[in-house]
């Protein structure tokens, strides 16, 4: 009689990241019997509570969802009403909004490279212990973080959760001093952000790579961030309105949020790696040069490498805020006027982590009849799991709290924020 | 304000009438090593979930004190209070004399008023706070 072997691992509450969630592992005689990303943090209703809410209300309400992607969802519904409104923003307004971004992504992404995924790479529990063993990385990550927060402050009016953005524009726009205060800190932190990309290249990296379906935006003219047309490496281009055309969701009995898939049922990866795969020829040349000298090619399959994706992202962002910090001038409107009926919008954005679709209905008066929000980490969803499939699978001879660890780090890649997506990690192992 | 969330601030506001230098501060809470830097004495004042009654006063000085970080519930892609004092220690960047007033909370809905036991809590925590810094 042959005798089975098995292994459980469990991970019940995944640290360093935004949210509550799990990972169930069972593996019998060596090969994966079960394997299972669950999140369990409660659903919250938002597209529910926006019914029968005014249109502009929704940024507002919608930028809830996520204290640290509030832009993402400020921009993506605020967009939505304007295209059911029949207005657009452009020029100074829409290089404020992409300013914003920016400053959006490098909060977002310095933090979770540095202080939450760094840690992952280095074999040490959280950022306290990165700031023991190299302080002056960390004072360098904490000083970039602060410069996104400032450029929330002065174009959003605050850091955290910001007030001045509404459909059409913003309530008051910049003064051009507190503009081009942040000219001089954006040079210092172009250079900081290379410094951080490189230290980033030199970490050794697991085995594993994915021949994704890259999903991003993509702009004519620039890194997509604010705006664009919805494309993939697989030969997609569609229009934003056209989204529910070819992506769906569907529930699954283990997570609180929907798992989103193509509409031939396929997993796709959205998010840094994505973009920097579709639109690599659209970033600088300081950004480009960063990404060969840090390791990466044009293209980069192996997830463990976004933390580098994620500086080289970064470093793009603040060139594009001095860009814009440089020739801002303050323009004669704060907003474009809107009026409301009936009518439905689509809007979508890069959030730091992959692309926010927004749809919403109106009826005559403005007023939300139906609101449909897909937000990036329920779209991963099911590419983290293929993802974790296949590193257990590399992986499978280490010993549980190895494999256990790499299976947090393959999460982390993704900077999952299960507080948007529902809403991460206990991760269960069974070896049989 | 979300209810009890709100005893800092109300804490900060009786400071300021009588005349004591107090500042609201509701950003990152990364940034809250770059408020203190320089100073020498810098008491922070923020609401807390222990467990503990509600309007208890727990009061902590962290220059020897390891702050206990299930008190200050917080983003884990925010910084909160414990782990800007854990951060700003590990980086040598703490006051010299940082005190934290942690009060006891348990109503944090959106709009919601101060608990009254949590008024009486900022009245004592005044006292106490004039108290530290008297002469």
């Amino acid at each position: 009689m042959t005798k089975t072997t098995s292994r459980i691992i469990k991970v019940d509450a995944l640290s360093r990241v935004e949210g509550e969630g799990a990972l169930d592992l069972h593996i019998r005689d060596g090969k994966i019997k079960d394997l299972k990303f669950r999140i369990f943090e409660p659903p919250r209703f938002f597209e529910a509570l926006l019914r029968g809410r005014d249109f502009s209300e929704a940024p507002d309400i919608t930028s809830r969802i996520c204290g640290i992607c509030p832009i993402a969802y400020l921009l993506g519904s605020s967009q939505a009403m304007e295209d059911a409104l029949g207005v657009s923003v452009t020029g100074p307004l829409r290089d404020l909004r992409r300013l914003i971004y920016c400053g959006e992504w490098v909060e977002s992404h310095v933090l979770h490279a540095a202080m939450l995924h760094a840690p992952d790479f280095l074999e040490l529990d959280d950022a306290l212990q990165i700031a023991k063993a190299n302080p002056e990385l960390v004072k360098k990550a904490l000083k970039l973080k602060k410069l996104g927060n400032e450029i929330l402050e002065v174009v959003g009016g605050r850091a955290v959760h910001p007030v001045n953005l509404k459909v059409g524009g913003f309530y008051k726009v910049p003064t051009k001093a507190r503009v081009r205060s942040l000219i001089e800190p954006l040079k210092w932190a172009i250079d900081a952000s290379r410094d951080l990309a490189l230290a980033f290249g030199g970490f050794e990296f697991p085995d594993y790579e994915y021949d994704y379906t890259c999903v991003s935006m993509r702009h004519p003219d620039e890194y997509a961030i604010q705006d664009g047309r919805i494309i993939s490496n697989r030969g997609l281009d569609i229009g934003v309105s056209e989204f529910p055309d070819h992506f769906v969701e569907e529930h699954v009995a283990h997570s609180n949020a929907l798992h989103g898939k193509t509409k031939t049922g396929e997993a796709y990866l959205v998010g840094p790696l994505a973009r920097y795969n579709n639109n690599f020829d659209q970033l600088s040349k300081l950004a480009k040069a960063t990404a060969k000298d840090a390791g990466l090619g044009k293209i980069c399959i192996n997830p463990f490498q976004s933390i580098i994706v994620r500086m080289v992202e970064t470093l793009y962002a603040f060139e594009e805020s001095l860009r814009i910090a440089l020739a801002y001038e303050e323009p004669d409107a704060s907003c474009v006027q809107v009026t409301p009926r009936a009518g439905t919008g689509h809007g979508c954005t890069e959030a730091p982590r992959g692309i926010c679709y927004h749809r919403y209905s109106l009826d005559k008066n403005g007023l939300i009849t139906k609101a449909t929000i897909m937000p990036p980490t329920a779209q991963n969803q099911k590419q983290i799991e293929i993802d974790l499939h296949g590193v257990v699978e590399r992986y499978m001879d280490l010993a549980d709290e190895k494999l256990k660890w790499r299976c947090e780090q393959t999460i982390r890649n993704y900077d999952p924020c299960i507080s948007c997506a529902t809403h991460f990690l206990k991760l269960n192992v069974t070896r049989d | 304000m979300r209810g009890d969330d709100g005893v800092g601030a109300a804490v900060a506001a009786q400071l300021r009438a009588d005349n004591i230098e107090a500042f609201d501060f509701d950003g990152d809470g990364a940034e809250l090593m770059e408020m203190w830097a320089h100073q020498g004495q810098v008491i922070l004042i923020d609401a807390a979930v222990s467990g503990a009654p509600l309007g208890t006063v727990h009061r902590f000085d962290a220059n020897s004190d390891v702050l206990p970080r299930n008190f200050f519930r917080h983003s884990s892609h925010q910084f909160g209070v414990a782990e800007a004092v854990e951060m700003a220690r590990v980086l040598d960047r703490l006051p010299r004399n940082l005190i934290i007033y942690a009060i006891e909370g348990h109503n944090f809905n959106l709009g919601a008023p101060l608990s009254k036991d949590v008024e009486l809590a900022v009245l004592d925590t005044v006292d106490r706070i004039k108290a530290d810094i008297a002469p």
